[in-house]
């Protein structure tokens, strides 16, 4: 059952990884990387990775793309040639991708209740996955935060420096 | 296991070869970060398998690592994008072409 679950979810992912490289409008693209994050994170689960796939999809599809999405819409860089009507061809394969994988949500769901049997036989839960973070890779973590603090101050400076001067003091 | 690792590299290796065409091919700048963002998932994909074949949770780890870097890429690139964007008028990796040497 796993087995079909995964070629399946890799076939969706690489799908929709083709379809996203290959779109000219950067909005339709990210829409399509979504739906290959969303297969990558059911591939992780299946692999013994229920937090790793729960964070692919808090973190990736939940704020980055997000963030693309919301600098795509502010830089007003997707091409507006809007046709009148509407062109239904657009949205076959994006429908046929999302039904795939509600498809292999619920297949996950039905011969998997609770979470407790199938497993594969390799399974890290949340506690053990948490001992080993905040133990033995304690100063990794420290260091990942530094690194994120820096790349803040340099996002909000390199976001300061493109102001023109005195715009924003009158 | 429930595929052999061999088969979760193919996907990882497709993945990430559609990426570098992304990164190599694409002229817009939005198109190039997302490239790197197809690659960083395909290597996620490898730790994952890894993780499941050495029945560690080592590879795990490190794809948290690999997200929270993506973060600082992310935040920092687009913050830069947007600064470009500010500057010339365009996003086309064509216009930033001055230090050609």
């Amino acid at each position: 059952m796993e087995t079909i679950l995964f070629y399946i979810l890799s076939a969706v992912a690489l799908l929709a990884t083709l379809l996203c490289v290959t779109r000219r409008n950067p909005v339709h693209a990210v829409i399509y990387l979504v739906h290959a994050f969303f297969a990558l994170a059911m591939i992780f689960f299946l692999l013994g990775a229920p937090l790793v796939a729960a964070w692919e999809i808090i973190i990736y599809a939940g704020a980055i793309m997000v963030l693309f999405m919301f600098i795509i819409m502010m830089l007003e860089l997707a091409p507006s040639e809007e046709t009148p009507g509407m062109d239904w061809a657009v949205f076959i394969p994006v429908l046929l991708l999302s039904a795939t994988l509600l498809c292999a949500t619920f297949a996950i769901i039905a011969f998997d209740p609770g979470g407790a049997d199938g497993l594969p036989s390799y399974y890290a839960s949340p506690r053990t996955f948490g001992y080993a973070l905040f133990k033995e890779y304690a100063l990794a973590v420290e260091v990942v935060s530094f690194q994120l603090l820096f790349a803040a101050v340099g996002a909000f400076y390199v976001g300061r420096a493109g102001r023109r001067k005195g715009r924003w003091m009158r | 296991m429930i595929v052999p690792i061999s088969h979760i590299i193919m996907v990882a290796t497709a993945m990430f070869l559609m990426g570098l065409g992304c990164v190599m091919a694409r002229r817009n700048l939005i198109m190039i970060l997302i490239g790197v963002e197809i690659m960083l998932n395909a290597v996620g994909l490898i730790l994952v398998g890894g993780s499941a074949l050495w029945q560690k949770v080592d590879g795990q780890i490190f794809v948290i690592f690999l997200m929270a870097m993506t973060a600082a890429e992310v935040g920092i690139s687009l913050a830069m994008v947007v600064y470009l964007q500010r500057r010339k008028g365009t996003i086309s990796a064509n216009a930033f072409d001055e230090m050609s040497g």
